[in-house]
């Protein structure tokens, strides 16, 4: 008598676990996590260079860091390996010291406002940079340039490297446990004094062949870190140029960013 | 026919609406899932295609939107995935994943076409 029955328990069972099974295979999952490689197509047509020099930035800000030379060298290496055109190495300009002789206020009797001696550098604020923006209008000068270097299509521009600090509310996660050993995590507000650096460049790209002007691109990023947390200048440049360096790419170059997107049903 | 007669009328109406709307969004899910299972084998056309369809036969099932948002991304169409992304969220503004999908296409867009000047 209790074998049938225990067949038939056993039998409902698997009818259970079957249609389980086909429900399942039915549903399946809701969402899909696939991988994508978006295009940027370049912002600028440079089908008409065959080489780039990255001449040199006027720049200013923090002396702790040659803004000039990390990002001439920055940017050379970028494009060697991320864009078809070659790199015309040479000599980095300085630019500030080109553009005081071209007229700009280092020549004149009157020192710019925040100029310094010789020992800190002239720049100091988006105003004195103001001073030696005429350095790109300076279409004798580029074209010269360019025909020295077999008209390439040149890349300048300013950098500005400023300390930045700012005090205030900052919100952060505190860990505790209770009397029975259970972790509870609360927001906790603390008076913090955080200090970082503020990264303004503008990239500038001129026809060697001609000396215009072609397109330009300003940026602005900061970082922040604990007033207490040492981090040296020059890391804090490389972290800021990291977010930019992918723009500054695509105006040359298209390039493909990788990523993931959710599918849904 | 009297308001017995009427009232039947209107949840005739009412039935058959909820029907068609119901086979609807079945033949949509069902371009929909095509459109998965042809995109996870990397044939973003077919996909794209299907997902088309899908919003063409029920233009208020959001996943149907985000799929075709991630297609256009996937070829480059921002414009079009922008629109797409935006009316996923319309249809359901509460769905994470879909806002998601919206926040990291804008982190890209934005990162290639904002700067501060021209």
């Amino acid at each position: 008598m209790t074998a049938p029955v225990h067949r038939s328990i056993v039998s409902l069972g698997a009818l259970v676990v079957g249609a389980l099974v086909v429900v399942t295979m039915a549903c399946g999952p809701s969402y899909y996590e696939v991988p994508i490689e978006t295009p940027i197509k370049a912002k600028l047509d440079i089908s008409g260079f065959q080489r780039v020099l990255v001449a040199g930035f006027v720049t200013g800000g923090s002396d702790e860091v040659d803004a000039n030379l990390e990002t001439v060298r920055l940017l050379r290496s970028q494009l060697r390996s991320k864009s078809d055109l070659r790199v015309v190495e040479a000599d980095v300009l300085a630019l500030d010291a080109i553009a005081a002789a071209a007229g700009g206020p280092v020549s004149n009797e009157e020192p710019t406002p925040g100029a310094e001696s010789d020992d800190g550098p002239r720049i100091r604020t988006e105003e004195d940079l103001e001073h030696y923006e005429h350095i790109f209008a300076d279409v004798e000068y580029w074209r010269a340039l360019g025909e020295e270097y077999q008209n390439p299509l040149i890349v300048t521009g300013s950098v500005l490297f400023t300390p930045h600090q700012r005090s205030g509310y900052v919100t952060r996660e505190q860990e505790a446990y209770d009397s029975f050993g259970r972790r509870r995590v609360t927001p906790v507000r603390t008076y913090t004094e955080r200090r970082g650096f503020i990264l303004r460049p503008k990239f500038v790209f001129i026809d060697g062949r001609t000396g215009a002007t072609m397109y330009s691109e300003s940026f602005r990023e900061e970082i922040l870190y604990n007033a207490q947390q040492n981090t040296p200048a020059l890391s804090s440049y490389f972290e800021l140029m990291d977010r930019l360096v992918p723009s500054f790419l695509t105006t040359l170059s298209s390039q493909t960013i990788r990523g993931s997107r959710t599918l849904l049903r | 026919m009297g308001v017995r007669g009427v009232l039947i009328a209107c949840l005739l109406v009412v039935l058959a609406t909820g029907v068609a709307h119901a086979d609807a969004r079945s033949e949509a899910v069902s371009q929909v899932e095509f459109g998965i299972a042809v995109a996870r084998r990397n044939l973003w056309k077919e996909a794209r295609y299907r997902w088309e369809r899908a919003v063409a036969i029920d233009p208020t099932y959001a996943a149907a939107y985000n799929n075709l948002a991630v297609a256009y991304e996937r070829t480059g169409e921002f414009d079009k995935a922008r629109e797409a992304y935006e009316r996923a969220v319309e249809i359901e503004p509460n769905n994470l994943m879909i806002q998601q999908n919206f926040d990291l296409f804008r982190e890209i867009n934005d990162r290639t076409s904002t700067s501060l000047d021209r």
